[in-house]
Order: C-alpha cells, then structure tokens, then sequence
C-alpha cells in the first residue's frame, strides 16, 4: 500500500514535470531539449523499476510473516513487530530511488557544469 | 510549486525577524516542536499524584513505561540507562512528522538537515557507548571474525557505520517528502482544500511507522555496541 502511494506521487510528479519541462526546455536550445527529454525519461523509467522491485520484495516478506502467524497465533505480536520492521527497511531502498529522482527533476546542480564540460550549449 | 503560508514565518515577521524565517522555515518549525513538548512535560509533570493517579500520569506512564519495557527487551539489562536518548528521538520525530499534516505548519523532518543531525547524534552515541564499555577492547568489533582479515574488514566496517547514517537520513527525509508531495498535489490538482483528508489515517500511520524505525535502529546500533564481539 505503502509503496503504491509512493508510485502514485512519482508518477504525478513526473507527469505535472513533464509538461513544464517541455515548455521551458524548447526556449533553450536543441540540444539542452535533448538533455532534458533524456533526464525525464530516465527519471520515469529508474522508479518504475524500484517499485517493482520494492513490491516483490514485500511481497515476499509477508507471505512468510503470514505463514508464521498460521502455524503459531500466540508469536503473532513479535511476528507483526518484525513484519513492519522489515517492510519499512524494505521500502526504504525504493524512496532512496525516488529522492534520487526528484533530485533530478528539481535540483541538479552539475546540470550546466557538466554540460559545458561536455561542449553542450545549455546556457 | 510555490511557497505556502507558515505561521511561524508569519510570526517572526511581526517580530522583523521575517527573512531567517524565511530561509530556514524547518529550524522555526523545529523550535515550534520543542516548546509543544516542553509543555506538554510541564503540564504532565504537574499533575502526578502519587497514590491515585490521574488521567495524563496514566497516559504518559504508558507510553514512557512501554518504550523502557521494549528498548530494555532488545538492549539487555544493560542497555537501561540509554533509553531516554532514543525514546525522546522517538517522541520528537512523530510530533515532527505529523506536524507536516496540518495546514500553516511545515514538518521539520521534510529537510535534509534535521534528519543528518538526529542520525549523526544517533549513530556516533552508539560508538561511545560501546568505547566506554569495552575500552580499548572495542575495535575487536570492526575486525570482524577472523584476525588475519582485519585489514580487509576494518574499513568494510567503517564504511558500513557511515552508511547506517546516510540511510537514517535518507529514509525518514524520502517518507516524509513523499507524504508532503502527495498532500501538495492533492491540494493543487483537486483544488478542494479537503481533499487530503481521506489520506490522513494513511499518512499519520506512515508517521508513526517511521519514528518507531528511526528508534528501532538506534536501539538496535546500541545494542549491538554494548554485546561481546563474535
């Protein structure tokens, strides 16, 4: 559930994003459009691919945290402890994903550096 | 996304303190944390009667109560005289994380910088910890189990203890900028100012949940400082 509505914002974002994005970026040149087009897509694709990870993960976990509670309902309040514990690391390694990728919709500070390292025209 | 309205912003320009309120509205929130906690241990302390206790004494008992029963449960016996440390963590992150709930307050666990001092204090008070207990005794935990190996294990570990850090930081800051985004959004596209509302139990429960991690593994980075190395 947790991980759905962390997919739901990703996806929001990017598609709020998106729509900016175009317009600001075609002021600036050909090539900065293309260095724009290439971060968005990268950026949608990079969560996409946490959360799918994420979910199996969890998925996983619950089955044999339910699996646990079957055999022995007296354990089922440490199983439960262990069960949120193990989620919440789990999760955690999907919202690194997702901090990364507001990162590079919202703040990429080596952005201009970078691209008049590399001969790009970004201005 | 533009900027929205806090009260304390609002407040320090009356004061003409507007533009460091401005800069750092989560220091501002944070100091709003402090002094409802303040408060709210002055008023609890005030009402304790020792032989029939009140309404708040039962409350606060429970909840001081229960975190020494579970911090000692994973720490040991030994492990007693650390817990206020990670139970005030504990207290502080969920006020912080739920203030981000309400409308005019911003939550000051949304900001890179309160999450990296919490979880430096965290971390480095689980080392000093085992250095008291152990001594000198104590990089018998970074070696790992083999001796000849040290040389290969020692900086594995020094690495591993940084990145304890940086992923306290980064999971609490992640949640709590996801839970905000997703109340922004609501509010912006919906254009209803009720329109979170539904999410709320969804978000309070995500509140909860990562302030009990945040005390989970500080309990737990103590605990493994105080046992006897492998």
């Amino acid at each position: 559930m947790r991980t759905k509505v962390a997919l739901l914002a990703g996806a929001l974002v990017l598609a709020l994003t998106n729509l900016a994005l175009a317009q600001e970026a075609a002021a600036v040149g050909p090539t900065g459009l293309k260095f724009f087009i290439t971060t968005v897509f990268v950026a949608g694709f990079g969560i996409a691919i946490a959360a799918f990870g994420g979910s199996l993960g969890q998925g996983w976990g619950l089955k044999s945290a339910v699996e646990g509670i079957a055999r022995n309902p007296e354990a089922s309040g440490k199983i439960t402890v262990t069960l949120l514990i193990g989620l919440a690391m789990i999760e955690s390694l999907v919202i690194y994903t997702l901090v990364v990728e507001l990162i590079l919709l919202y703040a990429y500070p080596m952005a201009k550096p970078l691209a008049k390292f590399v001969g790009l025209e970004v201005g | 996304m533009e900027h929205p309205i806090l009260f304390m912003t609002v407040l320090f320009e009356k004061i003409g303190l507007g533009e460091f309120a401005h800069h750092y509205p989560q220091l501002v929130n944070s100091w709003l944390a402090m002094i409802i906690l303040i408060l709210m241990a002055i008023w609890a302390k005030s009402s304790i009667r020792p032989l029939v206790p009140t309404k708040v004494q039962n409350v606060w008992e429970l909840i001081i109560g229960g975190l020494e029963e579970f911090t000692v449960d994973i720490t040991g016996e030994e492990g007693r005289p650390y817990y206020p440390l990670v139970a005030t963590l504990f207290i502080y992150i969920f006020l912080c994380n739920v203030m981000g709930l309400a409308p005019g307050l911003m939550a000051p666990t949304a900001n890179l910088n309160t999450n990296l001092s919490m979880a430096v204090v965290g971390v480095i008070f689980a080392e000093f910890v085992g250095l008291k207990k152990h001594g000198a005794k104590y990089i018998r935990h970074y070696t790992g189990p083999i001796l000849p190996l040290a040389i290969l294990f020692i900086p594995i570990e020094i690495i591993g203890r940084l990145a304890r850090i940086l992923s306290l930081t980064f999971r609490l800051f992640g949640n709590i900028v996801a839970k905000e985004l997703i109340i922004g959004l609501l509010i912006f596209l919906a254009g209803a100012y009720l329109a979170p509302v539904p999410l709320y139990f969804l978000f309070i429960l995500l509140c909860f949940i990562q302030a009990f991690i945040f005390y989970m593994l500080c309990t737990m980075y103590i605990a493994g400082a105080i046992e006897e190395a492998h």
